[in-house]
């Protein structure tokens, strides 16, 4: 494409994207159907009202810290490191947020707009169960109805975060159309929106959706990236060379990576779920083996049939089993400034246990396919070389997966 | 003048309501897709709107993603869905057949092909529930260029402004959503129907369609009262869930709910001017 060609020519000034519309290169846009426009121009500017506004800042800003325990440290996995013999790896440490994981920065300043907007409901779609318990946290704090959409096989593999949504309130709705995951939860969510737009506001958990969810979602994740780039000014004067996280839908990725795409230096690599392995097709992988496409109201890269049919994943984490994936990720891989690779699912199980046992730190399964490339990157790299790896989300909720997969009755 | 263009001019010439019954294609099974399409036409419709199965139909309520799932059982692709629409014209050369569908599966058949493909299978025009006119640029203009109506939704929160850029873009006729929510949602309210209804007219020359929630007969009659087309679809997707295992029971099934809409919709209707 010729405008990926211009942009490798001459630097890409990434403050500009998106544009007003949403897109990013020919990626996002907002692809819904009619109901749908006006309440996306209505949040639109509402956002637009509100990112720069003194008093929403500040409100976010004391929220992250006195309620989800921000800064996150920028913890140095010195053992793993030695055991590798290769690059420093550092640990961005968004497990030890409120809720467990990086989602509830997101859902805090969602909710925080929804409360401006006069919404008195908001709605969720979950996957492993973060973003709806980051969702109905927040609902809870605000006093607002809370309903999370989860696919009815998620909420088999995801028990303990169904009860703990529904501690907080929320109310969970099992999804059992198409393949009862993920995707289907975010198809009966958009529906719920189309059918309450007047009182409802609709939380997406990731980087992907229309406009501006993709725009919104990675400005409230970016504080996870600005964090680390003055913890390693602070601690090792000099940027890194290499970040790493996971991408499923992409927002703790975005996160890292936004407030460094500038930095033509630091290579950011996203690693997404390579299932029983890219040749087996039992993956979701879309960025490193599928083609672009619309779905969920943006354009993007998607794991598809020869007929345009969303085709169903797998991946052991729950978290990154989605078939599409932000649309600015499908942006940085095509201009190139971003590296997109997959692991397996034993590849990430191996990295759980590895982290686990070297450092006293008990990844989600999601976090735990960044680190087992990390793993790998820091060999290649070498000593002397630095990486800061997002340690998106704790794996607690995983146990009872790793137990059944390895034969332990819990 | 297109094939819908020249059906409208025929109706309005006899004061009678369109009534545009919409089928998934290949739901229950492919093979009665066709029969099913000239069941419809037999029955009184005069526009028959053909669902292209998608996985992920965001704007259609259970009823017509399960339609969706039987009918993607049988693996049946927009390509299938063109060769569908091309044996029902082999015997209907006059009963314009508007496509509804998601965006992805023309998207990867690319635009221009998708067009030459539809035009050349028979197809009059095309709503793609996910395609807003801001993003339909390339999409338009190859439709365009293959002489193909773009239908597009008009909803209860679309703006009067939007409403002005629609109308601008629009070929065909106007679909009027009737409600706030998916296909086959049950909440309808006719005056404020009609209000809109009235609106549009004063915006543009197209006729007006309304649907979503349009159940029976009593309710097809009403809508027929203030609109230019009734377009049902929910009501008969239900009734070939119903009769999945039997084909034919799902064709009489069916072409009984849109005759009887047809009566109800022709007894209403003002004196004749027939």
């Amino acid at each position: 494409m010729s405008k990926t060609s211009e942009a490798m020519q001459q630097p890409v000034d990434f403050a500009r994207f998106p544009d007003e519309r949403g897109h990013f290169g020919r990626y996002g846009g907002q692809f819904v159907p009619e109901t749908l426009m006006a309440p996306l121009r209505e949040l639109q500017d509402a956002y637009a009202r509100y990112r720069d506004d003194p008093e929403f800042v500040a409100e976010f800003q004391s929220d992250c810290r006195d309620f989800v325990g921000r800064p996150s440290p920028l913890y140095r996995a010195e053992r793993w490191t030695r055991k590798l013999g290769g690059a420093r790896i550092y640990l961005k440490r968004e497990d030890l947020n409120h809720t467990g994981a990086h989602k509830i920065n997101n859902t805090i300043g969602q909710a925080l707009l929804a409360k401006r907007m006069g919404k008195t409901r908001v709605i969720a779609e979950t996957g492993a169960g973060q973003h709806g318990v980051a969702s109905a946290t927040v609902a809870a704090r605000l006093g607002l109805e809370c309903v999370v959409y989860m696919g009815a096989e998620d909420i088999q593999r995801q028990s303990p975060n169904v009860f703990r949504m529904r501690l907080l309130g929320a109310k969970v709705v099992p999804v059992n159309s198409g393949s009862r995951t993920l995707k289907d939860a975010l198809n009966e969510a958009m529906r719920d929106w189309v059918a309450n737009v007047d009182d409802t506001f609709y939380i997406i958990g990731t980087v992907a959706g229309p406009h501006p969810y993709p725009m919104m979602v990675r400005d409230f994740q970016s504080i996870i990236g600005r964090e680390t780039r003055q913890q390693m000014l602070d601690v090792e004067g000099r940027l890194p060379d290499a970040l790493v996280a996971c991408v499923g839908g992409g927002s703790n990725a975005i996160g890292l990576f936004h407030p460094f795409l500038a930095d033509a230096d630091v290579a950011l690599y996203g690693v997404e779920a390579g299932g029983y392995g890219i040749a087996s097709g039992q993956h979701a992988a879309p960025l490193c083996a599928g083609r672009p496409g619309v779905l969920h109201g943006n354009r993007t890269y998607l794991m598809e049939n020869d007929d345009g049919q969303i085709i169903g994943t797998h991946s052991v984490s729950a978290g990154l089993d989605y078939p599409g994936v932000g649309p600015e990720h499908s942006w940085l891989k095509d201009i190139q400034r971003a590296v997109y690779t997959s692991v397996t699912d034993d590849e990430a199980l191996r990295a759980f246990h590895e982290l686990t046992r070297t450092e006293g730190i008990i990844p989600a399964l999601e976090t735990a396919h960044g680190l087992a490339y990390a793993g790998k990157l820091a060999v290649e790299l070498g000593p002397g070389k630095t990486i800061v790896v997002n340690l998106s989300g704790r794996g607690d909720k995983d146990i009872q997966t790793v137990a059944e997969r390895e034969g332990i009755e819990l | 003048m297109s094939r819908l263009a020249e059906r409208f001019r025929q109706l309005r010439g006899r004061g009678r309501t369109a009534l545009i019954p919409f089928i998934t294609a290949g739901d229950p099974h492919p093979d009665l897709t066709v029969r099913l399409m000239h069941g419809l036409v037999a029955a009184g419709a005069d526009v028959v709107e053909l669902g292209v199965p998608f996985s992920d139909p965001i704007g259609d309520g259970p009823v017509i993603q399960q339609a969706c799932e039987r009918a993607l059982r049988h693996n049946v692709s927009l390509r299938d869905v063109l060769t569908m629409v091309q044996r029902f014209r082999e015997d209907d050369p006059d009963t314009p057949v508007v496509l509804m569908g998601y965006m992805n599966p023309v998207e990867l058949m690319g635009y221009a092909e998708f067009a030459t493909r539809a035009r050349d299978s028979g197809v009059d025009g095309v709503l793609t529930v996910d395609m807003p006119p801001e993003e339909m640029g390339e999409l338009a203009a190859s439709l365009a260029a293959a002489a193909l109506d773009s239908v597009f939704l008009v909803s209860p929160t679309t703006t009067e402004e939007r409403m002005q850029a629609i109308c601008a873009k629009a070929g065909g006729f106007i679909y009027y959503v009737s409600l706030k929510g998916v296909t086959g949602a049950a909440n309808l309210d006719v005056d404020a129907v009609g209000a809109r209804v009235a609106r549009l007219h004063g915006m543009t020359g197209l006729p007006v369609g309304v649907g979503f929630g349009i159940s029976d007969a009593a309710t097809a009659a009403r809508m027929a009262a203030v609109a230019d087309a009734v377009v049902v679809g929910s009501a008969l997707v239900r009734r070939i869930e119903a009769n999945q295992e039997d084909l034919d029971a799902a064709q009489e099934a069916v072409t009984a709910l849109v005759a009887e809409m047809r009566q109800a919709m022709d007894a209403d209707a003002p004196a004749s001017v027939e």
